[in-house]
């Protein structure tokens, strides 16, 4: 009977793809949890920073792309800048979320694509992002997640000091913005 | 000094109290702005989130239409001066125009030197906490930044206006400001122990230099302080504000776009009417 461990299927390539896209070696991560220890939203995360590191080690894809963590990391830049190799764990979690949008890998947390998508379209219409359309691609874009109405209080508070834009700000050439992120946004 | 302006989509809407004192203050300070001509989005989070090419040529459109204009580009926020830094980067051709942060404008020689001439209304009485966030020095090698643990231009920015800035371990703790619409459960813990450690330090406000920092702290703090059991309400004022203050060159709507109103702070300080 094959172990337990038959249930793992390691992808040997992983490692090579990801380090060909960052265009640095992860392999020199030594697991000192530095990294871990630093990050400031490690406490919501199913999976450490430095343990998505080494599940990319081990070629475990779909532990990888099916992790809360890659979508949750806050970009702050803490652990690479501690980091005694200088992995690069912000721009690798990127390489991460990229693949896992090409390969349709499932969000853990859907709603964060949908706020890059939401976020994105608005620059592919005018150059600029334009909070009120972006919020309100958002909010239907995850009206499955029964919360369209947080946050109203706020919008409207925003909305009497004058913090939301009616009519959004342009850019005049947009042709090529529009273009590029509306083929991206279809993808999400 | 004659730079090139990038305001970035926030000062157009959400910031415009940090757009126009950041105004006010180069004016006083006879640095010269420029608007970049039909700027773009820096991208943001989303941009690099989910994909390379979009990552690389949102902030390079810009870099182009900075190098026609042949000036140093300065961004107030943190955020889009990290991702035009970013873009220059990537692509070696775009290392003739020199991007900079707008505190890296102010903490210099000759500002500071026109500063402390111009001081007409000091800061006295007034405690605050700098808070520069991720982006200002983060990460070092792109940002140049050497003191990235512990920055204290805003420190001294704040002690020539008058004020006294307390020392405090959090001024480059993340706020998660990126994840505010998505996870705020996650990010109102952030800002509740910031909040929390700003009161602890005795300060009576928090200063920023970002546009992303000051709407997370300013906007989420009533419901970091419900969730989390805090009582504190500390208004948060960009740099630039307290500068201009501090000069005589403020403009009381600024303080009407801040959903934590300082006035009452202000007031009790004897700094508005
Ligand atoms: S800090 Fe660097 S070396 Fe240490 S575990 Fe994290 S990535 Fe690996
Ligand atoms: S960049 Fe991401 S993984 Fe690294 S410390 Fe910040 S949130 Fe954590």
């Amino acid at each position: 009977m094959a172990p337990a461990l038959g249930a793992i299927s390691p992808d040997p390539a992983l490692l090579r793809g990801v380090e060909e896209e960052l265009g640095q070696k992860i392999a020199s991560c030594f697991h000192c949890s530095k990294c871990a220890s630093g990050c400031p939203v490690a406490f919501a995360m199913d999976v450490q920073p430095n343990k998505v590191v080494r599940l990319v080690q081990m070629g475990l894809k779909d532990e990888v792309l099916r992790s809360a963590s890659i979508w949750l990391c806050a970009s702050c830049e803490t652990c690479v800048t501690r980091c005694p190799n200088q992995v690069d764990i912000p721009a690798m979690m990127d390489v991460l979320r990229q693949m896992a949008i090409r390969e349709k890998a499932p969000a853990a947390d859907p709603a964060i694509p949908a706020f890059h998508a939401a976020f994105l379209s608005s620059v592919g219409k005018h150059g600029r992002v334009h909070d009120l359309g972006m919020l309100t691609t958002y909010k239907v874009k995850t009206r499955k997640r029964g919360d369209a109405l947080k946050d109203a209080g706020l919008g409207w508070e925003m909305f009497k000091r004058g913090k939301l834009r009616i009519l959004p700000s342009k850019a005049r050439e947009t042709k090529q913005i529009r273009k590029m992120l509306r083929e991206i946004v279809d993808r999400i | 000094m004659e730079l090139s302006y990038f305001p970035g989509c926030s000062l157009h809407a959400t910031a415009r109290e940090y757009d126009a004192s950041t105004r006010a203050v180069c004016a006083e300070l006879g640095i010269g702005l420029t608007e970049l001509d039909d700027w773009n989005c820096c991208g943001s989070t989303s941009a690099h989130s989910v994909d390379a090419e979009a990552a690389r040529a949102l902030p390079l459109r810009n870099l182009r239409i900075a190098e026609e204009a042949g000036k140093a580009v300065m961004s107030p926020c943190a955020a889009c001066y990290g991702r035009l830094k970013a873009g220059q980067a990537e692509d070696a051709a775009s290392d003739s125009i020199d991007v900079c942060h707008i505190l890296d404008v102010l903490d210099t020689q000759e500002s500071t030197g026109l500063l402390r001439g111009k001081v007409t209304n000091p800061l006295t009485d007034l405690k605050a906490v700098s808070y520069y966030g991720c982006l200002t020095t983060r990460p070092p090698d792109r940002t140049g930044a050497t003191d990235y643990e512990n920055p204290e231009s805003m420190d001294r920015l704040l002690g020539l206006a008058g004020a006294t800035a307390l020392p405090w371990s959090f001024k480059t703790d993340c706020c998660g400001a990126g994840l505010t619409l998505t996870r705020s459960d996650i990010v109102t813990r952030l800002v509740d122990r910031l909040m929390r450690m700003a009161c602890e330090a005795g300060a009576d406000c928090i200063v920023v230099a970002c546009s992303m920092c000051h709407a997370n702290l300013d906007m989420r703090q009533a419901e970091a302080a419900r969730d989390h059991g805090g009582e504190y309400s500390l208004p948060i004022f960009y740099i630039s504000e307290l500068l201009g203050l501090a000069m005589g060159c403020a403009d009381a709507r600024w303080w009407r776009r801040h959903l934590t109103d300082p006035t009452q702070l202000l007031r009790a300080k004897g700094l508005a009417a």
